[in-house]
Formats: structure tokens, C-alpha cells, sequence
């Protein structure tokens, strides 16, 4: 037994409303940037729903994830080591951008600049690739709240496969449509084929925390990755030709900090914890030949952090204490394996995810209420979830690789709760039948709902610190500032912009502070490099590029592309951010 | 004149492969890919990009064998110089014709996809030239040969033993001077491609990621101890008047 850690992550999909916060803050915080216009780390999918790149979990097409070969072993989906190798100068099926979508921004500059006139400005989206005029027809999340569903609802692939299952061929009425919303990030995987298919052997999982990350020196831009994951997280980043995928945040939780998804989640919907897993059992753990068994063979690798011989087996691999006895207050851990309530994300695709779902009852009581029924009734609901075979089907399509018995035991678990604590809420002698009738105690349904009811911060997200003695180095702190080159060489440098070693934020703002202070003017834009420090401007002078250019300079005419290069170029921008089309 | 070009520029090529390499690989890890278009253009690469490519192997195959096998020694197993010759002249021809036509598939996909275009650098635009040049002219050395028929001349008793002879660092000046000017020009070429090479995007060829086929498939790392952007200045390669005058070593 090899016992190791991993960060997980456990999202309570019933309370998502789908309000794009964590992808947005994501996105702030991790690709508004140049090569990564189209990039969502985090993004939210209305299912039923093509998703984001679309269609991504047609693995007939895509050959993401791991299949059983002849032999019953583990093989990529998209080929072998040799077959990999041969495919490399033109990967044989690779997402192009019109799969994710165009990015794009808009000609604001032509709202500010326009001249006085009887027709209001109008500011056109420009593609953040060519620069030029675009039509704007698709995006990350497009097909929000069913948009489009009359027309585009058969093309979402769980959606077909179930259609094509069920003998009574359901036909797509969209007035009986339901309804959920999907966060996404990377699954952090404990077999994941995304490393597996790297050639330059760059991605790697981290032995601390399991976090899945590409090196970026290493890596090589051979984009064997993009093709090798199922769930389509890894992208290409088009300016610097390397892979960049969801970090887990791993600066924040480093310090014992949530990620920016979870930390802004309105619906307060994740979860945060440790798993102890079995590192050794992994490969054959995912090698299981029925695909339905994968559930319960991933459970299975999970281990009990309040067994004494695997904290032994812990502390013996130099996993710290304090990271045992967060792995005992794990919520993650009391979601997927205690209670059982949290699911995979396609466990068919034999990656093990390490982000779990808890799948949403709301499509079945919102179909209740608005039929007339008791929706908080446990029979009436117990009833409903058999009764109703579309989502029931369609969930298990997502989570349990098609098996309803399982979706349906989870389902009844949530609906038991709610009915359980309706009963207590309103002062009734809590019915201890409810509880029984899914095999829990009605103490542990009273934990189990006030872990996804009302646990605060520190119980949704446990998170020991990384290593003490090595929290300095961790730190910016523990570098010099006379950073090889110095800062900005990654501009200059003569391969293109995005060469050399990039420099620490923290030795930028050391040097745009030093010249702030030793200059006489304002600072300009030569030594910000055309940004505008506000944490550093004290009102003095007005930099380059704070406000917008004055009327007696004489204007270009409306924006041309090359306008356009500027930003594009420097700065990138998202295509919600805002960001003013032009610098003068 | 021949000295400089046949005994000397070789030499100065190599030290300026090999170290730029090295330095490329030292200061520029994060710069070191492929850098692929294939995002924004994908049919047109997927035809291209591996006619060129496995071209080259061969390209690449067929002048090992007729620069580094000596004439002795295929004669010796039986092949006979027409023999020799001819198969030379189908293979090395299909492979450089391949090549050719594949980097003028990319190059057209590179100049009339808008995207591609835009993500092209001057530095690419330099590579392209030369890495061209070298292809047309080492194909017009092999074409010539067809026209001259038997007259045609012989590389494998000049410029082989030219280049074999460098190795030893007793470079047979006279060989080469005696081949040629679509040889010496297709050289030269050649040697211009190998000093631009490692300030270009070629240098993805130099970590062609032949170990994948040995590797295992999961790969776990402990986390940096020091955080990847700020490691200790490496010896030697300190700016001056820097850590160790200004500041307490650690």
C-alpha cells in the first residue's frame, strides 16, 4: 500500500445557478491573456447541452480518456506510445478553434471617438485572432440555459446516447426538458490520460497533493495532451505554444486557501479536502472490464484516514501529521466515500476524476412542483425518481458510466434528506422511517445535511498549508531581485515575446516601484511597458494610457485591424472583460 | 578562400550549433517549442506538415548514407555504383521532391491563413528562406545528375570524404573545392541553416521526444522547492556585479 494524497473538489450541483462567477473569476485570475483568449479553465455547461469545446465527450471522435485493449489491459484511447510518435507532425484529431469558438472583443474606441453625428456609434466585435470585423456565433457557454435547445438539443452527445438507449425513442420535447448547470474544471485525475499522452513527459502530479500540472519548460507543444483528455481541460496556448491547463490554484492552496472558483462561488457549491488514496492500486483500479464497476473500483482506492494502519501507512510515506487529520475532516472524503453522495464525472473514461458531483434533485422536484405534487414528500418523490427516466437516465450517462441503479440510490438520498429535514423544520417528530428507507441513520443524515446545508468556510474547505519549513522559499520573498536579464527580457527577447524565463511578479512591481520613486515624472509608458501601475500612482502626472487620448490629437480613422495588433499583442483580453480596444 | 569555407566555416558552424544550443536550452527552455499553428489551421497542416516532415527522415537518411558510408564500403558488399546511383537518385528524389512539396504546402497555409500569418515571426520568415534554399538546392544537385547522366559527378569521392574528414580535424580542403558549384553552394547553404538553427523554431527537432516510448505513463513530482521562476543564478552565468559583491551569500 502506497498511500498519497489528493486535493479534491466536490460540487454540490443542485445549488448551482449557473451564474458563471467561478469561470469568470477563473478567467481574471488565470487566462486573460494573450494565447489564451478562448481558454475557460472554468466553465459552467447548461445540460442537457453540447458543452465547451462542443461535443467534447463524443470520444467516438475526440479519443480522449483510456480503453481496455484486447488483452483487457489499459491502453489511450487515441493509440499507442508508437502510434503517438507517428502522429506527431499533424495530430490526427485535435480541436481546432472553432470547436472552442473565435474570441472576440469590441471596437470601443469607436464609442469614444466617433464624432458628433446623427447616428449613434456602434462597436463591433473584432476576433482576437485576425483582428478583423467577426460575426460572433458561438462561445464557451452559447447554449446557456438551453438556448438554442429546438435547434441544437440532438447535438449534445449524452443527450443522443441516451436517446438512442431508450427502447421508446424520447423524442426532445423541449416543454419536458429539464435542466442543470455543469461547473467544470480539470478532474486532477488519478490515472489521467492526458500525462500519459504527453510526449515530452511534462505534465505531471504532483506526490504532495496530487495537483496535475504541466511544466512549462518542458513541455514542447507537441499537443498529444489536448487529444489524450477526455473532459477537453488542457489548452492550447497559441502564443506560446504550450499546453496550460487548471492548476487547482495551487499558489492559494499552497497557503491554505481555496481556489478562486470555489472561494467566489456564489451558490457556495464546492468542497475542498484531502483524499488518502492507494497509489499502487491505481492502474488496475482503473482496469476493472465493466465500466460499471468503475465507480465502485475508484471508491475503493479511497482509504479510511481513520483507520490507524492506513495513518501509519501515511505518516511511513511522509505525509505530515496535520495533513492526516485534515484528511479526517475532509468534506470531500464524507461526500464521495461517508455518504456517499458524490459521484465522478464519466467514470467510463477511466481517468479516476478527482472532482466529484453530486447530481442535482432539482430537476426531478422542479418537474414535481410544477405538476401539482408535494415536492418535499419522500414517497411522492421516491416515486418520481423512478418514475422519471429521462434525467434519471441522463445523469447516470454522466456520473455512474449509465448505471441508474446508482444515480437513483444517490437521488433517493438527497430526496430523503430534504423530506427528513422538511419534517424537522416544521417541528414534526422526525421520522426516523425516512432515513432508514436509504440505508442511513438519522444521525448521519442530520451531518450529512448540515455538511451540504449550512457548513461554513472553514468545513467546506480543508486545506492543511503546505510545509512550514519550506513556506519562505514558497514566497516571492525568498528570491533576489536582480533576476537573471532583468525584467521586461521577455518582451525584448529574440525569439518573440513569450521566450526566455518569465519574471516574478514580485521583482515587476519591485522595479516599476524603484523607478516610480527615483524619477522625476511620472512614470512612463517605456519603463511600465505600456501598463498603467495604478497600485503605484500617486496622482502625480497622468501615465500613458490612463485616460483615453485628447480631441486635438488627430484621430485615425475608425479602428483598423492594426489598432487592433496593439492589444491583442500585449495584453489580450477576454471577451466579457471590457477591455478598451485601443491604447494610444 | 577554400580554406575559409571548407576548412574553417564548418568548424565555426559546429561551435555555433553546439553552443547555441546549449545556451538556447539553458536561457530559453520556455521559448523551446514547436510553437504549432495547428489551432487555427488544421486541414491543410495535416497534409502538409507530415509529407514534409517524414521527407526529411529520408532527406535527412540519405545524406548519412551518402556522406558518412564510404564508396568502399557499398562496393565491397556488391553495390554496384550504378546501382548505388540509381537508387539515390529514386529515393533521394522522391524524398526531397516530398519535402519540397511539403514545405510549400505549409508555406502557402502560412501565408494565406490570416492567423498563421499574424503568428509568424521575422525570425520563422529567415528560417523559411534558408530552410528552402537548402531544399531546392540540394534537389538541383540531384536533378543535375540525372541530366548528366553517367558524366555527372561523383559526390561520393569529393564531398563524402570532405565531410568525413572533418571529424578527424584534417579537413580534405582539396576534395571539396574539386566538387561543383550546385554542391558547394547546397553546402553552404546548408551550414547557414545549421548556424541560424538554434536561434529558430528547428530547435524542436533537437528534443524530438524519442522517450516517450520508454517512460512511464503517470508521472509524479514532488513540488519545487524553491518556486521554477526564481532558482539560484547558475554558476557562470551570474550578470556582472551582481550577488556575490552585492549582497551576503546565503
Amino acid at each position: 500500500m502506497r498511500v498519497m494524497a489528493q486535493m479534491g473538489m466536490v460540487m454540490n450541483l443542485d445549488k448551482c445557478i449557473g451564474c458563471h462567477t467561478c469561470s469568470v473569476t477563473c478567467k481574471q485570475a488565470w487566462t486573460n491573456r494573450a494565447g489564451t483568449e478562448y481558454v475557460w479553465f472554468n466553465n459552467v455547461e447548461t445540460r442537457p447541452g453540447q458543452g465547451y469545446p462542443r461535443r467534447y465527450e463524443d470520444q467516438e471522435k475526440w479519443r480522449g480518456g483510456w480503453k481496455l485493449n484486447k488483452k483487457g489491459r489499459l491502453a489511450l484511447n487515441s493509440g499507442g506510445r508508437v502510434a503517438k510518435l507517428l502522429g506527431l507532425f499533424a495530430s490526427p484529431v485535435q480541436p481546432e478553434l472553432k470547436d472552442y469558438y473565435e474570441p472576440w472583443t469590441y471596437d470601443y474606441k469607436t464609442l469614444i471617438d466617433a464624432p458628433l453625428g446623427d447616428d449613434f456609434p456602434v462597436a463591433r466585435p473584432k476576433s482576437l485572432i485576425t483582428g478583423k470585423d467577426t460575426q460572433i456565433t458561438w462561445s464557451a457557454n452559447w447554449d446557456d440555459d438551453l438556448a438554442g435547445a429546438p435547434e441544437m438539443g440532438h447535438l449534445d452527445p449524452i443527450g443522443e446516447k441516451v436517446r438512442r438507449e431508450s427502447e421508446d425513442k424520447i423524442k426532445f420535447a423541449f416543454e419536458q426538458t429539464f435542466m442543470f448547470y455543469l461547473p467544470r474544471i480539470c478532474e486532477h485525475c488519478l490515472n489521467p490520460s492526458c500525462m500519459a499522452s504527453c510526449p515530452s513527459g511534462a505534465i505531471y502530479k504532483r506526490v504532495e497533493d496530487g495537483i496535475v500540472l504541466v511544466d512549462q519548460d518542458k513541455c514542447r507543444g507537441w499537443r498529444q495532451c489536448i487529444t489524450g483528455c477526455p473532459y477537453k481541460k488542457i489548452y492550447f496556448n497559441h502564443k506560446t505554444g504550450k499546453a496550460e491547463k487548471c492548476t487547482f490554484c495551487y499558489p492559494r492552496v499552497e497557503i491554505g486557501l481555496p481556489t478562486v472558483c470555489s472561494e467566489t462561488c456564489v451558490g457556495r457549491l464546492r468542497y475542498l479536502g484531502l483524499f488518502l488514496y492507494d497509489a499502487d492500486r491505481v492502474t488496475d483500479a482503473a482496469a476493472v472490464t465493466d465500466e460499471t464497476d468503475l465507480y465502485q473500483s475508484q471508491m475503493d482506492l479511497l482509504l479510511d484516514p481513520n483507520d490507524p494502519a492506513v495513518a501509519a501507512a501515511a505518516s511511513a510515506q511522509g505525509i505530515p501529521d496535520d495533513w492526516i487529520d485534515a484528511a479526517r475532516r475532509s468534506p470531500v472524503y464524507a461526500l464521495a466515500k461517508v455518504y456517499q453522495v458524490a459521484l465522478p464525472l464519466h467514470p467510463e473514461y477511466r481517468t479516476m476524476p478527482m472532482v466529484w458531483y453530486v447530481p442535482p434533485l432539482s430537476p426531478i422536484v422542479d418537474l414535481l412542483s410544477d405538476q401539482g405534487h408535494d415536492a418535499e414528500d419522500s414517497g411522492t418523490l421516491f416515486g418520481a425518481i423512478d418514475a422519471l427516466r429521462i434525467p434519471v437516465e441522463y445523469l447516470a450517462e454522466l456520473f455512474t458510466a449509465g448505471d441508474t441503479d446508482l444515480i437513483t440510490e444517490v437521488l433517493r438520498k438527497l430526496a430523503a434528506m430534504r423530506a427528513y429535514m422538511r419534517g424537522i423544520t416544521l417541528g414534526q417528530q422526525a421520522d426516523a422511517a425516512i432515513p432508514a428507507s436509504v440505508g442511513m441513520s438519522p444521525e448521519s443524515m442530520y451531518e450529512m445535511y448540515r455538511l451540504m446545508a449550512i457548513a461554513k468556510y472553514e468545513e467546506r474547505y480543508v486545506i492543511p498549508k503546505a510545509h512550514v519549513e519550506q513556506a519562505h522559499d514558497l514566497e516571492e520573498m525568498g528570491c533576489s531581485v536582480d533576476f537573471e536579464g532583468g525584467p521586461g527580457m521577455y518582451e525584448d527577447s529574440p525569439f518573440g515575446e513569450a521566450s526566455g524565463r518569465p519574471t516574478p511578479v514580485a521583482v515587476e512591481n519591485f522595479y516599476a516601484l524603484k523607478d516610480r520613486q527615483t524619477s522625476d515624472t511620472a512614470s512612463g509608458a517605456a519603463t511600465l511597458r505600456n501598463r498603467v501601475n495604478l497600485l503605484n500612482w500617486d496622482g502625480n502626472g497622468a501615465p500613458a494610457g490612463l485616460f483615453p487620448e485628447s480631441r486635438d490629437v488627430p484621430r485615425a480613422a475608425a479602428a483598423s485591424p492594426a489598432d487592433l495588433g496593439g492589444p491583442t499583442a500585449a495584453g489580450g483580453s477576454s471577451p466579457g472583460s471590457g477591455d478598451s480596444a485601443g491604447t494610444p | 578562400m577554400d580554406l575559409l569555407l571548407w576548412g574553417v566555416l564548418p568548424y565555426v558552424m559546429v561551435a555555433i550549433l553546439i553552443g547555441g544550443s546549449i545556451w538556447r536550452y539553458r536561457y530559453d527552455q520556455f521559448g523551446w517549442t514547436t510553437r504549432s499553428s495547428q489551432l487555427y489551421e488544421s486541414r491543410l497542416l495535416r497534409i502538409g506538415s507530415p509529407i514534409f516532415h517524414f521527407g526529411l527522415l529520408a532527406v535527412i537518411a540519405g545524406h548519412f548514407f551518402g556522406l558518412v558510408i564510404p564508396m568502399a564500403w557499398t562496393l565491397a558488399v556488391g553495390m554496384s555504383q550504378d546501382f548505388y546511383h540509381l537508387n539515390a537518385l529514386l529515393v533521394g528524389g522522391v524524398a526531397g521532391v516530398g519535402t519540397l512539396g511539403g514545405i510549400l504546402i505549409l508555406i502557402y497555409r502560412r501565408r494565406k491563413t490570416g492567423p498563421v500569418f499574424m503568428a509568424t515571426t521575422r525570425n520563422d520568415k529567415v528560417m523559411y528562406v534558408v530552410l528552402t534554399a537548402a531544399i531546392v538546392l540540394g534537389l538541383w544537385t540531384t536533378l543535375a545528375s540525372v541530366f548528366e547522366g553517367d558524366h555527372g559527378h561523383n559526390y561520393r569521392e569529393t564531398v563524402a570524404p570532405w565531410f568525413r574528414s572533418l571529424f578527424i580535424f584534417q579537413p580534405d580542403i582539396a576534395a571539396m573545392a574539386a566538387a561543383p558549384f550546385s554542391f558547394h553552394i547546397h553546402t553552404l547553404v546548408g551550414m547557414l541553416l545549421f548556424i541560424i538553427w538554434p536561434f529558430t523554431r528547428l530547435v524542436h527537432a533537437f528534443t524530438a521526444p524519442l522517450h516517450y516510448l520508454f517512460r512511464p505513463y503517470i508521472v509524479y513530482r514532488t513540488r519545487d522547492q524553491v518556486p521554477g521562476a526564481i532558482r539560484p543564478i547558475r554558476r557562470g552565468w551570474a550578470p556582472i556585479g551582481t550577488s556575490d559583491r552585492t549582497r551576503d551569500k546565503k
